[in-house]
């Protein structure tokens, strides 16, 4: 579930409250936008993929709360994982050699 | 704010009101081929969806095999053969064949919009896969360029209907506004996604059959929905459904023995079955290093819940679980009368998950990549002849009437709960002793319930603004539980993804598709499979 928004990272930009498909977000005048209906996160991660400032963190839990600090998410550099994990950065995600993905190929 | 009740002679008005030729509702993959089609025949384009188009929906937060074959009658006669059989032989072949066509086309024209492919060792751009937020991002450029409108964060809520009973629109809320929309269009794609009953699989929890409920209750028909019993494997209490890499798992009880006949593909009943009173756990172990590699490569997200978690799924055993997705990667929804995906609606027209999927897939897709290429298949089919369609009506003045029901239409009960609906309907679909593995009695229990449910519902008043989604929402996945049901009941054997205790085997006498509609009743029908006699399909 989503779960922290950084305030030190966030801009404000409100693209988080755009993206996000159940819409758990909302916009704050003038501010950073808060998580509104946390139980509508459906943990999808779009939110963290598309946040230009990594200042997003959903963790893995979909159905309980795990109270993780942004300071622990500093700290385990978490923040921006999703999205370097699959490659939304410069130069994508390296592709292994091929006679390493057809390893994947005969199950 | 009330919903103005629906009354055969209230003109429907909103917020924001629009005239087009063709609305497309939904913006995943279906979608959004269709809104670049129907805009390609010269149709003024709308397209609306619930979330966000270009990160909501089955596709968007995933990466998606697609079923892409070079036109090599041995290769596509092996692509066609590969799935014959375990889809009941319920497929239709001519289908399967247009589909790879269509496909085809459609993956190459993505590779001439930029989508990054990547080049095998000789060179050779490998195009069965994509990227979701990848391929979700270029569709939704894509579908602006085209000069389509996308309304985002408006989900629809009833369809809207001319005085014979032709579409002619829909209407809904813009829920980030609160307020209401309205487009009138002489055509209309339905490509709503599947119904996944709310179960956080990863990206599902906007598919809640809407569209099947709106078609209906404009008197269109289902196929195909007693295969709905999908269910995917995720990390206890998590929400990414990747289920390929656990073919190269080993399942154990708690205390590390294993599980006789536990197995991703062909033993996931076994895991059902013990999921209903125990814990099972996985372990990759029959991944070696380089096999590691690869995956990490392939589906990053499949790892990202577990690293986050610290566990290293290679080498130690973690907790699993089954959750539902329902018609998502079921293959039963709305049934299609044509070549153009037409529904039995005029001017009604339905796309990807919300269309039945039978006539690629037979009774199962479960994994594979025939659920991507359905979905640009027929959102391309369905978004061109839409495109004639309403561009040939332009100009008519017809009269617009609203057709929505339960739940948005005035009755004299109190307003529907629909926190307390939802639940009431998922007891009934999400228990894998109800829905996964089957049995007569246990059907028709849970359908007595239901059928309760509806009879309630039906006497409710209009919900508010601000609960009429949820309102819609726990009615769609009412009716479509129903249908699901009771195709389930009719269906006397066990086929593709179809199982029933009671009736453990394959009965060849029933190689039909079940066809199903209606809301206060429902009826279901059959219809002859086009060539299940067929051994071995020639591409
Ligand atoms: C985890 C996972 C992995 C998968 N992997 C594969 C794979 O590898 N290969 C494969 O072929 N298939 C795969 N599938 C299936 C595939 O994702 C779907 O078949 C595909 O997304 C269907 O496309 P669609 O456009 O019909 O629906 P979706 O992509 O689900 O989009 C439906 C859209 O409709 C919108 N919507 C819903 N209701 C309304 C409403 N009332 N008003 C307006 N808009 C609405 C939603 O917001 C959503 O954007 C996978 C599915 C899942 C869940
Ligand atoms: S997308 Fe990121 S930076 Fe923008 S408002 Fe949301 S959290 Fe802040
Ligand atoms: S994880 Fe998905 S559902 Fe949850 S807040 Fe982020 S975008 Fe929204």
């Amino acid at each position: 579930m989503i779960e922290v928004i950084s305030e030190d990272r966030c801009t404000g930009c409100n693209i988080c409250v755009n993206v996000c498909p159940t819409n758990v977000f909302a916009p704050a005048a003038g501010g950073i936008p808060v998580i509104a209906r946390q139980d509508d996160c459906q943990t999808c991660f779009m939110c963290e993929v598309y946040c230009p400032d990594d200042a997003l963190y959903v963790a893995p839990h979909a159905t309980e709360i795990t109270h993780v600090t942004a300071a622990e998410l500093e700290e385990r550099d978490l923040f921006g994982s999703y999205r370097r994990s699959i490659g939304w950065i410069r130069g994508g995600r390296p592709r292994p050699a091929p006679e390493i993905m057809q390893r994947l190929e005969h199950r | 704010m009330a919903f103005p009740p629906t009354a055969a002679s209230s003109v429907p008005t909103a917020s924001l009101e629009l005239d087009a030729d063709v609305l497309v509702i939904g913006g995943g993959p279906a979608g959004t081929w269709a809104a670049i089609a129907a805009a390609a025949r010269g149709a003024k384009v709308v397209l609306a969806d619930k979330g966000f188009c270009g990160s909501s929906g089955a596709t968007a937060p995933s990466g998606t095999g697609v079923w892409y074959v070079p036109p090599d009658p041995a290769r596509r006669a092996k692509a066609m053969n590969s799935r014959w059989d375990l889809g009941g032989r319920l497929a239709d072949p001519a289908w399967m064949r247009r589909v790879l066509d269509r496909t085809y086309d459609n993956v190459n024209r993505l590779a001439e919009w930029g989508y990054p492919f990547s080049d095998d060792a000789d060179g050779r751009s490998i195009r069965n896969g994509l990227d979701g937020p990848d391929y979700m991002r270029l569709m939704r450029k894509r579908t602006k360029a085209a000069g389509v409108k996308i309304l985002d964060h408006s989900p629809a809520l009833e369809l809207l209907r001319d005085d014979g009973g032709a579409v002619a629109g829909a209407a809904g809320v813009r829920r980030q506004k609160a307020d209401t929309w309205l487009v009138r269009a002489n055509a209309v794609v339905i490509a709503t996604g599947g119904c996944a009953f709310l179960s956080k699989a990863l990206g599902c929890n906007v598919l809640t059959g809407d569209g099947l409920l709106f078609a209906a209750e404009l008197g269109a028909e289902l196929s195909g929905m007693e295969f709905s019993t999908a269910y995917a494997m995720a990390l206890e209490g998590g929400s990414v459904t990747k289920t390929r890499f656990y073919d190269w798992a080993t399942f154990t009880f708690e205390d590390g023995s294993p599980i006789p006949g536990a197995a991703s593909k062909g033993g996931r009943s076994v895991i059902a079955r013990v999921l209903q009173s125990r814990r099972v756990f996985a372990q990759l172990d029959k991944a070696d290093a380089e096999t590691e590699q690869a995956m990490r490569y392939a589906q990053p997200n499949f790892f990202l819940p577990l690293d986050r978690v610290g566990i290293d799924p290679f080498r130690q055993r973690f907790p699993v679980t089954l959750l539902l997705e329902g018609t998502v990667r079921g293959t039963g929804g709305l049934r299609i009368v044509d070549s153009t995906c037409a529904t039995t609606v005029p001017g009604l027209y339905a796309a990807g998950d919300a269309a039945t999927r039978e006539l690629v897939c037979g009774a199962f897709t479960g994994g594979g990549s025939h659920n991507a290429a359905w979905a640009m298949s027929s959102g391309y089919w369905a978004g061109s002849a839409a495109g004639e369609h309403g561009r040939h009506l332009r100009g008519r003045n017809r009269t617009v009437l609203r057709a929505g029901g339960v739940g948005i239409a005035d009755g004299p009960g109190r307003a529907i709960d629909a926190a307390a609906l939802t639940r009431a309907v998922q007891d009934e679909v999400w228990p894998y002793d109800r829905n996964y593995l089957r049995s007569g009695e246990r059907l028709t229990d849970s359908l007595g319930r239901l059928d309760g449910l509806w009879r309630g519902a039906r006497m409710a008043q209009a919900a508010s603004l601000d609960e009429a989604q949820r309102t819609r929402e726990g009615v769609a996945m009412l009716a479509t539980s129903r249908w699901m049901y009771r195709s389930a009941l009719s269906r006397t054997e066990s086929r593709g993804m179809h199982k029933r205790e009671d009736f453990p085997e394959k009965d060849d006498s029933q190689l039909h598709y079940t066809t199903s509609g209606g809301l206060d009743e429902i009826w279901i029908g059959h219809e002859r499979a086009p060539s299940p006699e067929v051994e071995v399909l020639a591409a």
